[in-house]
């Protein structure tokens, strides 16, 4: 929770890691390389006084993630987003089991969110039943990018996707948070295009869809889906710290946001340990759009706006209690377009 | 004798197909030899990831601009520091590159997929300082381009235009779509609206990675690299 001016904020952070990318769990040149571009995401962003050691940044403790997020960082309730990347990392990168030695020791702290590989078909879908059972998952975060084997990807609306789709109806496991990366399969195709998200969203209109990183590099089509599909969500990891680097870009990227899908259907993420929630949530509450045209036609945002964004949708998403006094405080604010409600198209 | 100048000037041509900047103000250039008729020159990228399929486009397309230049007999272009440096830098085709992983050999839908994104933007670019010019929304969507004032952002979207085989005649309407449909009077608005995103979208990305680039170069410059144009505050 955070408080300033009178104006109280629940805060969930939609996007968290507990991640081991240490030189012993590290498998090739493909798992170097990816700490190291994840390290410069973390340096060429975060404010000077949050900066780590590359050393301390390949492997944090628990005690590290606890204090940046609960004790300093105003965090309610986290969500692990897992991250398997196996064909890098030996034991994985954030794998479930990694992430679940914490979800185990702080039960209220955490949600813990799995994730599924269809490229491993029928056993793909084994293991995904054998896991929720496990640990009960409400959401799944899916990376499409993810190599495996020869593959170098993967889209939401391939066969084997649909059917762990599919799945997920069954058992109750409604957020299905995607990530857009560089690689998929075919790689001469866009592997940033979220269109895959459409198609899987209008196919499954009892599951939430949320778009990591706002559809970034593809703000522009995540914005058109987010107006044709009203289960369709984006959340802020990476846009956040823009904030402090590039805060005109961030105030574009969030009126852009505003304007199309509107207030309930953005949320708040760091993306811990490449950002860290305190300054990010202090900025966002402190934050204003510049002075000129450029911004005029972007709603205001207001405290409830920012309340919203800041937990209060991800906590209706994942049935989270929130305390009477950090309710919204007034009325809805009516940004964004009006999305109807549709029934399932054919899977 | 061939002047790096003249192999620069040609690399100034190639664009980040993604970012719509040239690859030499992005810094993307990092070096740059001539000696007699063979030039070599390395390219290096924001980050390990970037995607192929545009890393790929940036290479071919920098090797044909410097054959291009008058004089250069052999041209070697070389990418640094990519996870997949060593098949882009060898293969001759892009699914050569990635044996089974490509569907065909082409990644020219992928590149129409963003001149069109381009064209979008560069239009919106131009539209905003019309209207900032007290230019009126009905007044744009009856506009010729032979009714444009001179300017940069004006001669961009010329060139926009024409790579995508849309008209570019003086009697040409301004404000039409990627396939060079005119807008209506009503719906230029919402067309414009749509296209603002694109630009932020476009400009967004565009920061963000040179941002990355200075940081994994610890702000070793690249040849003929400029930095970021102030954003217009109209």
């Amino acid at each position: 929770m955070y408080e300033k001016d009178g104006e109280k904020y629940f805060v969930v952070d939609g996007h968290v890691h507990y991640w081991d990318a240490s030189p012993e769990n590290t498998t090739n040149k493909y798992g170097e390389g990816f700490i190291r571009c994840f390290y410069d995401y973390h340096k060429n962003l975060s404010p000077e006084e949050y900066l780590w050691s590359l050393d301390k940044y390949r492997k944090y403790s628990e005690e590290d993630m606890m204090h940046d997020l609960f004790e300093i960082g105003y965090v309610d309730v986290a969500i692990f987003q897992s991250t398997y990347l196996k064909d890098f990392y030996n034991d994985g990168f954030n794998t479930t089991a990694r992430n679940a030695i914490l979800k185990e020791k702080y039960p209220d702290k955490f949600i813990l969110n799995g994730q599924f590989e269809p490229r491993l078909g029928e056993a793909g879908l084994e293991e995904f039943e054998r896991k929720h059972e496990k640990y009960g998952f409400t959401g799944i975060k899916l990376y499409t990018a993810e190599w495996h084997e020869d593959s170098k990807g993967w889209k939401l609306d391939d066969y084997w996707s649909i059917k762990h789709l599919e799945k997920c109806v069954e058992l109750g496991v409604k957020n299905i948070h995607v990530h857009k990366g560089p690689t998929i399969w075919p790689l001469n195709r866009d592997s940033f295009d979220v269109a895959d998200v459409d198609e899987a969203a209008s196919s499954f209109p009892e599951l939430n869809f949320i778009v990591e990183h706002v559809g970034l590099p593809r703000l522009e089509d995540f914005c058109w889906i987010g107006t044709q599909e009203p289960n369709v969500y984006g959340g802020l990891a990476v846009a956040m710290p823009f904030i402090y680097a590039k805060p005109r870009y961030f105030a574009q990227v969030i009126g852009e946001l505003l304007y199309w899908l509107g207030e309930d259907r953005i949320l708040f993420a760091s993306d811990y340990a490449i950002w860290q929630p305190k300054w990010l949530v202090e900025m966002f509450v402190d934050f204003e759009y510049p002075e000129d045209a450029e911004f005029d036609d972007y709603a205001e945002i207001t405290p409830d706006i920012k309340r919203k964004i800041l937990g209060l949708n991800a906590a209706k998403l994942y049935d989270i209690e929130v305390p009477e006094e950090l309710q919204l405080v007034t009325a809805d604010q009516g940004t964004g377009f009006d999305v109807e409600e549709k029934p399932a198209t054919e899977r | 004798m061939i002047e790096q100048d003249a192999v620069l000037d040609a690399l100034s041509g190639v664009r980040d197909p993604e970012l719509d900047e040239p690859v030499t103000d992005l810094g993307f250039v990092s070096d740059l030899r001539v000696e007699d008729d063979t030039v070599s020159v390395r390219l290096r990228l924001p980050t390990y990831f970037c995607a192929p399929n545009f890393a790929y486009l940036m290479v071919a397309d920098a090797r044909e601009a410097v054959l291009s230049v008058p004089g250069v007999r052999r041209a070697s272009v070389v990418l640094d520091g990519h996870y997949a440096s060593e098949e882009l830098n060898t293969a001759s085709a892009f699914d050569e590159a990635f044996p089974g992983e490509t569907e065909g050999p082409d990644l020219g839908e992928l590149r129409t997929t963003f001149r069109r994104k381009s064209f979008v933007s560069r239009q919106q670019q131009l539209c905003r300082s019309l209207l900032a010019e007290d230019c009126s929304p009905r007044e744009l969507a009856r506009m010729r381009l032979g009714d444009v004032p001179p300017s940069e952002a004006f001669e961009t979207y010329l060139d926009r235009r024409a790579e995508l085989g849309v008209e570019v005649s003086p009697e040409a309407p301004l404000v039409v779509d990627p396939d060079g449909r005119r807008v209506p009077e009503e719906a230029v608005v919402q067309h414009l609206r749509f296209a603002k995103t694109v630009r932020v979208s476009i400009e967004g990305n565009a920061a963000l990675c040179r941002g990355l680039l200075e940081t994994r170069y610890g702000g070793e410059r690249g040849l003929g690299e400029r930095p970021e144009k102030e954003e217009a505050t109209t």
